[in-house]
């Protein structure tokens, strides 16, 4: 019979209205801006849609998200940075679009290279987000954002970071990606430890 | 279906049916055959009749600037599964002319043209020789080695300008517009007409000859390339008695960016998060394609872990590729986005899942030679588990309650844009849509991959070819993916996921691969040479969405226009995969 077709079709519209209208009801006003009834109804028995209110309303952003690199930098006791890049080059060399451009230092007597970058731009119209830099940093110095909301009016003025705009410190990184903090200063904690240790048996050695 | 052993390719010995005709490729690393240019005919068609290699999949060219050789390499399969019997014919750089293998294998018919357009070989015998990714009158052939792009700096990465001396330029100061394209001599942008779109419409029938005042009913009509039924940037140009298909020609090439030669300047790392981009619904497969040629190259194997995480990765890629694709075949039929965006509901939660694990919701990059970026984080395989055995079985049943037995969708889909099955073959459809036609073949079957061989799953069938039989198998084939993804959670080991220590410069070795899966639009195969320096020699993809267009006129002919968007729509191409 025709016609049942497009009868059936609107009550499928109407199933998926009343399901998310009753789950709504169900929650008494505080299905919104929840994240928690938000996880429920995603979860395995929920039913009804699961829109977000964007901007007001934001879903939590996993850890590993990637967006635009910024560099680290540690803070001294003394107040001063210390970028913990040094300028080795494998970011630029491995940047799939090559928007990264890293111009070293060089010390001024002697003309020799010194492990810190003078300058660091990342053109963010050309990256790609793959993350890669990151990825192979062997000094932990360049990681993944998770600030995406950086659309601009002038792309020739605001898209070009240059290294003041890319630094950021260490307790930034640690706030977005605290299990990959942890995983890495344990690992370089341990390599301190051992690195000590080898100072300390060398002069030992030296005596014997 | 009892599915009889194929020779292997290197057993069929070609050469002594063929003396003097056909050598075997010596060359280090190199398989297949070398065939003369002028009994290249004669042998394909004997592949074809006498030994079973009834299905080109692929064929793309390699330019060898420094022996001066343009070289032709062919594809061929059994339907019975088994490797690829490779041909291969080579023809001089200045003066490149092959025979056309359209009259053996219709399939061959795009990707000649991609070869003539990109690489400059002339098929004799081909009947409709005009390039198609790049327009009509541009110069010069974008894939020869010698050829340089607008914004050339070198040959390969890394740069030597972004480090150590990074004076930061845009590629543009370098090279202001207007004087970014190469253009013929004598081009002025006023006084220029398409010359490609007047030969294509008088091909069609729409300008008639100078004198014969005979007036005809046909009309030609364009539709696109801004058009949303066409799923991107791509044109039809149809030519209709009344509302009635006569001829359909698909003119693509908007979205070209020449993926194969960006990815020639690459080094191999540097392609996987490129490859993302092709078809950009099924991010996750386009990866594994790549790393499993290069890993063929390279001699290495993922662990166990790595082998199944993938494996997870790749099927739910096929769910949310095969959701995407029935919503917007409702789109395609009218019902304005609603089911579109009630199919997609669970596919949210895939792309969670896949932010969550490599970062990104859709340009995932998750895979690396030899492994994996990164393991599970905490709490994502109880996600998953809720996802594989509740919410998307709950899906793909509800999908199937409201679509298949609709009474709209049944009239407008059964029997139409018939593909019989003789036919998908001779045009090399790939997935789905070969699937559709009767045709038991699929890649994790036929040539297993992975670790494919180990889960118990039904290769989806359905006989009659139409666009119904085209939903109705992505549904089925949601439903085995279900059964892959649930065998692989109960059976995912622990371990590592990566062997050796992840590197930023991969050490391949000389020779060439194909790496092939089944990804969820067809068969995705990546070939590629390496000369064993960083930077691939040469990385061409077998596009299932370009190639399953090759048969896409014929499956409209005789039709309505209404009807184009929906046939359209049921072979699923994705614009990013087919112009690449």
């Amino acid at each position: 019979m025709y016609g049942l077709g497009i009868l059936r079709g609107l009550g499928v519209v109407f199933q998926h209205f009343a399901e998310s209208v009753f789950d709504d009801i169900r929650w008494l006003g505080k299905r919104y801006y929840n994240l928690e009834a938000l996880r429920v109804r995603q979860g395995a028995k929920g039913r009804g849609v699961f829109t977000v209110q964007y901007p007001e309303e934001r879903l939590e952003i996993p850890e590993e998200f990637r967006y635009i690199p910024f560099l680290i930098y540690e803070e001294k006791p003394d107040g001063t940075q210390e970028d913990r890049c040094t300028s080795c080059g494998i970011c630029a060399k491995v940047c799939p679009p090559q928007c990264i451009w890293i111009e070293r230092t060089n010390d001024p007597k002697t003309g020799r290279p010194i492990p810190q970058p003078k300058e660091f731009y990342i053109d963010i119209d050309i990256c790609m987000n793959c993350g890669l830099c990151a990825e192979f940093c062997p000094f932990d110095a360049i990681k993944m954002d998770h600030d995406f909301e950086i659309a601009s009016y002038d792309r020739t003025s605001a898209h070009v970071y240059d290294k003041a705009k890319l630094s950021k410190p260490v307790s930034y990184y640690a706030s977005i990606r605290p299990t990959n903090y942890a995983r890495e200063e344990a690992v370089r904690a341990a390599e301190a430890a051992k690195k000590a240790a080898k100072k300390a048996a060398a002069p030992a050695a030296e005596k014997k | 279906m009892a599915i009889a052993p194929a020779p292997t390719a290197t057993d069929l010995k070609l050469e002594e049916r063929f003396p003097g005709a056909v050598a075997k490729d010596t060359r280090k690393n190199y398989t297949g055959y070398i065939v003369a240019a002028d009994k290249l005919i004669e042998v394909a068609t004997a592949a074809r009749d006498q030994l079973g290699y009834t299905y080109l999949s692929s064929a793309t060219a390699v330019d060898y600037l420094e022996e001066g050789k343009l070289e032709m390499v062919y594809h061929l399969y059994n339907l019975g599964g088994g490797p690829a019997l490779m041909l291969k014919a080579q023809a001089p750089r200045d003066d490149a002319v092959l025979p056309s293998l359209v009259s053996v294998f219709p399939g061959a018919d795009l990707q000649e043209r991609e070869a003539w357009d990109l690489f400059g070989i002339r098929f004799t015998g081909h009947p409709n020789l005009k390039r198609i990714l790049m327009w009509e009158g541009f110069e010069g052939h974008p894939m020869r080695k010698d050829w340089k792009e607008a914004y050339y700096e070198e040959d390969g990465k890394p740069f030597e300008a972004r480090w150590p001396g990074g004076e930061f330029y845009r590629a543009e100061q370098n090279n202001p517009f207007g004087h970014n394209v190469k253009y013929p001599g004598g081009f002025t942008v006023e006084g220029w007409t398409p010359e490609g779109d007047k030969a294509l419409y008088a091909g069609m029938g729409a300008i008639t000859e100078a004198g014969s005042a005979m007036k005809t009913d046909h009309i030609v009509v364009n539709l696109g390339p801004q058009h949303p039924s066409t799923h991107g940037v791509f044109r039809i140009v149809v030519t209709l008695d009344g509302e009635t298909i006569v001829d359909l020609q698909p003119v693509m090439g908007y979205l070209h960016r020449n993926h194969e030669k960006i990815g020639e300047r690459n080094t191999f790392l540097q392609n996987i998060p490129f490859t993302d981009r092709l078809d950009y619904i099924s991010s996750m497969s386009n990866n594994l394609g790549y790393v499993l040629a290069v890993e063929k190259l390279m001699g290495i194997k993922p662990p166990e872990r790595a082998e199944y995480l993938r494996v997870i990765m790749v099927e739910l890629t096929r769910i949310c590729n095969h959701l995407w694709a029935i919503g917007f075949l409702l789109n395609d039929l009218g019902a304005f986005f609603t089911p579109a965006l009630y199919a997609i509901k669970e596919r949210e939660l895939i792309l969670d899942v896949f932010e969550a694990v490599s970062g990104s919701r859709m340009m995932c990059n998750y895979m690396r030679f030899g492994g994996l970026v990164r393991d599970l984080p905490a709490g994502i395989e109880a996600r998953l588990r809720e996802l594989i055995y509740e919410r998307l079985p709950r899906k793909i049943d509800e999908l199937d309650g409201y679509l298949t037995n609709n009474e709209i969708i049944r009239s407008r889909c059964l029997g139409v844009g018939v593909l019989p099955r003789e036919q998908a073959i001779a045009y090399s459809m790939a997935g789905p849509v070969l699937r559709a036609s009767g045709v038991p073949y699929d890649v994790r079957r036929a040539e297993p991959y992975s670790i494919y061989d180990r889960f118990d799953f039904n290769v989806a069938l359905r006989e009659n070819g139409d666009t119904y039989d085209r939903y109705v198998i992505r549904i089925d084939e949601m439903r085995e993916s279900l059964k892959i993804l649930q065998q692989a959670m109960r059976d995912l080991p622990g371990g590592d996921i990566q062997t050796g220590k992840p590197q930023y410069q991969a050490r391949v070795p000389a020779g060439e691969a194909y790496g092939r899966v089944e990804n969820p639009k067809g068969e995705l195969g990546y070939y590629v040479i390496s000369t064993g320096k960083p930077n691939p020699y040469r990385y061409h993809i077998r596009a299932p969405s370009f190639i399953n267009l090759t048969a896409f006129g014929e499956m409209c002919k005789g039709h309505k226009v209404a009807d184009v968007v929906v046939i359209l729509g049921s072979i699923d191409i994705v614009l990013g995969e087919t112009d690449r």
